[in-house]
């Protein structure tokens, strides 16, 4: 099940990638709307966030995982 | 909740870095740093958590000398470890900062300051090529202790003395403008602010990094010896 899910996220991520990637295309650059305001340093902004938050949910998930193996060995 | 508050502090703080430090306002002293001065909140806080695991390490070291016990040589070990990782991405993100600050990357020959940190590394190096090569978890542990404190004490002529007598590309050289890490006259509020909310967050991260590396090092323990 835990694969299956995975799996679908994974998936769905790409899905994502196709639908930014087909707006790119078509929407004319325009620094009225708030992502390219300030010559685009809240693309920086969002990507350092997402880059932090992926790394400490990777560490929460290393935390479960040595915690279960410390139950099994006790 | 209660074991976990200082990762999410960790967490907010490093998010807060990540996002708030792109957009703060920063002094732009005609044009010289631009905006390169916002990597004061991450290139800086990797030699400030550095040396406060180092720090931490060796009086581990000092700990198992006086009372032998594999937590405190686990602790030794792993507060090393990461200290080693944070000395490495220093080196990286001050080699790229300097490229285009002092703009010729042969100041790796001439800087005291990056002289003594890559010497500070090698020393540190050492310490798991000579816990490599001790088979006997009792003589590894007690042996590499006392060679950790060695380490730390090099530290000292390394990165702390030397840097500060010569002549250093790095704020604060030849020892009249104080420290060489940060001047703290010369800082602008924000840029101090931001510096020491990202040394408290790097920290907490390297630390909890180094927690999950010293329970992995018990669990090998326990399956090697039953």
């Amino acid at each position: 099940m835990d694969k299956i899910k995975r799996t679908g996220f994974v998936i769905a991520c790409c899905l994502l990638n196709v639908a930014a990637m087909a707006q790119g295309n078509t929407q004319a650059e325009d620094n009225s709307d708030f992502m390219r305001s300030n010559g685009k340093i809240y693309v920086v902004v969002v990507v350092a966030a997402i880059i932090i938050t992926g790394l400490f949910l990777y560490l929460f998930n290393l935390e479960r995982k040595i915690k279960r193996l410390e139950k099994e060995y006790k | 909740m209660r074991k976990y508050w200082w990762k999410i502090l960790a967490y907010l703080l490093l998010l807060t870095i990540c996002t708030e430090g792109f957009l703060v306002k920063v002094p732009l002293l005609d044009g010289r740093l631009q905006q390169s001065i916002r990597n004061t909140f991450f290139h800086v806080p990797m030699w400030f958590s550095m040396m406060i695991f180092y720090i931490v390490s060796a009086v581990y070291s000092i700990i198992y000398l006086y009372k032998p016990g594999s937590k405190n040589d686990h602790h030794a070990l792993e507060f090393a470890r990461v200290g080693v990782v944070y000395c490495i991405l220093g080196l990286i993100t001050g080699a790229i900062w300097a490229t285009y600050q002092w703009g010729d990357p042969s100041v790796w020959k001439t800087d005291p300051k990056l002289v003594g940190a890559a010497l500070s590394l090698l020393i540190y190096l050492a310490y798991f090529v000579l816990r490599g090569s001790i088979a006997d978890p009792g003589n590894r542990a007690k042996i590499s202790a006392v060679y950790n404190i060695f380490a730390f004490a090099m530290l000292f002529p390394t990165i702390w003395i030397l840097p500060r007598t010569t002549e250093s590309l790095h704020p604060g050289g030849q020892g009249a403008e104080g420290n060489p890490g940060l001047n703290p006259n010369d800082a602008s509020t924000n840029v101090a602010i931001f510096l020491w909310l990202g040394v408290i967050g790097w920290t907490l991260l390297g630390v909890w990094i180094t927690t999950l590396r010293v329970r992995l090092q018990f669990l090998i323990e326990k399956k090697l010896h039953g």
